[in-house]
């Protein structure tokens, strides 16, 4: 038995008095039994909305942009608006995986598998936008750059445009090789449980030959390791540059230096409440509650009200930086296109508060951290209001800014920007439902590693031990401490 | 490769593993390998492993990344494509810190995870000799290498005197080849598992 002490206080991470092969077991019976009533039910809807998606992308490029509503100020729309919304969920995937790594939280082990897939996911649906919005999707490459015919010319590296080209690759690319790395081992637990030979071929192929050598595992973890810190500060400079692309403009109400902490805390912000909303329904649909306990979503609400308030600050103090920088134009911005209710996009800026800042304050109370029905409902909610937030920050900047002659008309999307969107949605979810029918939702060689120190009957075991006299335990050498007979006398 | 014969003792849990993994070192037995269904904390010490270099290998991958980066936008931007921007400088090195991060962390990942998947030999389509199914599940799987001298009855009730709850013994081929995982395997039957 390990004598790593976990304190008697802390819930156990995994209940139910599992052992290894029972974590096995429960992990991959989702993906080893035929899929639920609701599980086709869901799919059915899902690829319903991606196909949706795609009609309306196949309209935006056959007949060009002009589809939607965006006008001669109102350049950005919905289009970049949603852009941002799913940059932004990818976040949390990143921060459980790696950040909570670094920091040695136990309670990742139960979600990291999940979040990473949405953030897999999620940028998938972000890269879509900025590449549709193109209009001439088949030249999408020209934002690389290559050596080219045209004479000497290249991308321009200066520009925050092409910052985001690179971070959003390379965070879609880092996350991808992360997620896949971990996924080696449990794809080999289950090639070798395969009752099927097409299984048994095709599970045997994910999993590379892995064989779970000693070797192999000392370079697996040196590997997550490293791309843990590799990832925590990616994962901060994808946001910060994705809040370059408007805090390096001249525009009102985007020209602020806040920006870059402002949308980090959003996007960790949203990212929780969308792995709150989909491990509320994979713990649920998958009977995972011994491996998600409510103690994994109290923390998560704990995250969400800590990133929410954030955020509540960042928009105090623009509110207070439009009036004390006695800059006409920010003043304006602020205090009218955005924080008087009757202005035209009123109603988005005081959506948004609702959603982002003052509900999120019942997770001060820990009834409210542990109850599924609230945490499920405010994890939508809190999705909406980060929604409204970057279409509160894109229209609104844009819609009125310095001379009234240029004052646009009221910008309301057309059919196929809310399909587009509806679209990303289908393929998120087609994906995430495939995601769950064929992939271990949740690490299962990280489940095992932690079972010793904070399993249920683990901690049981370790409650009994603290009374036996520490010369019991004998050392053992080889940095590893053992009890031989397990302690007991 | 030529097939060897190893001992194959399995054990059920970690913390009898160990002394056991110490008792066969101390007889002098060469353990080929110990398969486990999870990462081993100081198992690799255990076994009088080295301890592995690809965070280093990782650290080079970063820097080539950084000189990529930015010794491609300096020749791009001072030498073949001098833009004037407003009268700035041509070198503008704040501006292009992000790609220059960016690159070095798409580097070091895609270096690294290259060169443990070249390391392990792990690849698709890459099928190696499994000495335990239950290695990915539940089972430690100590795998000892037999030559000429070994007394494979001796090592066999060694094993089991260390607190193995399998022994057996395999004649087998090391390493790694092309194949299927579906061909000659034996396919896995449903154990039911008490709640």
């Amino acid at each position: 038995m390990h004598l790593k002490y976990e304190s008697q206080l802390r819930e156990p991470l995994v209940y139910g008095h599992k052992t290894f092969a029972q974590v096995t077991e429960d992990i991959v019976r989702p993906i080893e039994a035929k899929p639920s009533k609701l599980w086709y039910v869901g799919f059915y809807i899902a690829v319903c909305l991606l196909m949706f998606g795609v009609y309306s992308v196949y309209r935006d490029v056959t007949y060009g942009i002009g589809q939607w509503n965006l006008n001669k100020t109102i350049g950005w729309g919905w289009d970049i608006t949603n852009f941002v919304w799913w940059v932004g969920i990818g976040h949390a995937g990143t921060l459980i995986s790696a950040i909570l790594l670094l920091f040695r939280q136990g309670w990742r082990t139960g979600v990291n598998r999940a979040a990473e897939a949405m953030t897999i996911f999620a940028v998938m649906c972000a890269g879509q936008f900025p590449i549709f919005h193109m209009g001439r999707v088949w030249m999408a490459f020209f934002c690389l750059p290559y050596p080219n015919s045209r004479g000497p010319l290249w991308v321009n590296f200066n520009s925050p445009l092409l910052w985001d080209v690179f971070a959003i690759s390379t965070y879609f690319t880092v996350s991808l090789l992360f997620w896949y790395s971990g996924l080696l081992p449990d794809f080999a637990t289950v090639r070798d449980r395969a009752f099927t030979k097409l299984r048994k071929r095709l599970y045997g192929i994910a999993s590379f030959g892995w064989t779970g050598s000693t070797k192999h595992w000392q370079r697996h973890e040196s590997l997550s390791l490293v791309l843990a810190g590799l990832s925590t500060p990616l994962v901060l400079s994808v946001h910060t540059i994705v809040s370059f692309d408007f805090a390096t403009s001249v525009v009102p109400g985007w020209h602020t230096t806040i920006f870059p902490p402002y949308f980090v805390a959003g996007a960790v912000f949203s990212g929780f409440a969308m792995v709150q909303s989909l491990m509320i329904i994979i713990r649920k649909v998958f009977g995972m509650e011994d491996y998600i306990t409510m103690g994994h979503i109290e923390a998560m609400n704990k995250v969400i009200v800590l990133t929410g308030s954030i955020v509540g600050i960042a928009y105090l103090t623009e509110l207070f930086m439009g009036w004390y920088s006695q800059n006409k134009y920010e003043g304006y911005t602020f205090w009218y296109s955005r924080a008087y209710l009757f202005s035209p996009y009123g109603w988005s800026y005081w959506g948004m508060m609702a959603c982002n800042v003052i509900s999120p304050q019942i997770f001060w109370f820990k009834k409210m951290r542990r109850n599924l029905v609230v945490t499920f409902f405010m994890s939508v909610i809190v999705n909406i209001g980060m929604w409204f937030e970057r279409f509160v920050i894109i229209v609104t900047s844009l819609y009125r800014d310095y001379l009234p002659s240029s004052w646009s008309v009221y910008y309301s999307p057309t059919t196929w920007e809310i399909g587009f969107y509806m679209g990303t949605f289908g393929l998120f979810f087609t994906c995430f439902f495939l995601f769950a029918k064929y992939f271990p939702v949740i690490a299962i060689a990280e489940i095992k590693y932690v079972l010793k120190t904070t399993g249920e009957s683990y901690k049981e075991k370790m409650h009994h031990l603290e009374h036996v006299p520490a010369e019991v335990f004998a050392h053992s050498g080889h940095g590893h401490t053992t009890v031989e007979n397990g302690g007991h006398n | 490769m030529a097939k060897k014969k190893f001992v194959v003792a399995s054990f059920d849990d970690e913390d009898v593993l160990f002394p056991a993994v110490k008792k066969a070192r101390t007889a002098g037995y060469k353990i080929q390998d110990v398969y486990t269904p999870f990462a081993v904390h100081g198992l690799d010490h255990a076994l009088g492993m080295r301890e592995t270099s690809l965070h280093t290998a990782g650290f080079i991958y970063g820097i080539t990344g950084t000189t990529t980066a930015l010794s491609c936008i300096t020749w791009i931007f001072t030498k073949d494509w001098p833009l004037d921007i407003g009268g700035k400088p041509h070198f503008a090195l704040p501006a292009w810190i992000p790609i220059i991060f960016e690159l070095t962390v798409l580097f070091a990942a895609v270096g690294m995870v290259l060169t443990f998947c070249y390391l392990c030999q792990l690849a698709p389509f890459v099928k190696k000799h499994h000495f335990h199914p239950r290695a990915t599940d539940d089972l430690f799987v100590m795998v000892i290498e037999c030559n000429d001298k070994t007394n494979v009855d001796d090592l066999v009730g060694f094993m089991k005197g260390t607190g193995a709850v399998e022994v057996d013994v395999q004649v087998a081929e090391e390493g790694w080849w092309l194949g299927r995982y579906d061909k000659d395997e034996v396919l896995f039957e449903h154990k039911t598992v008490a709640a």
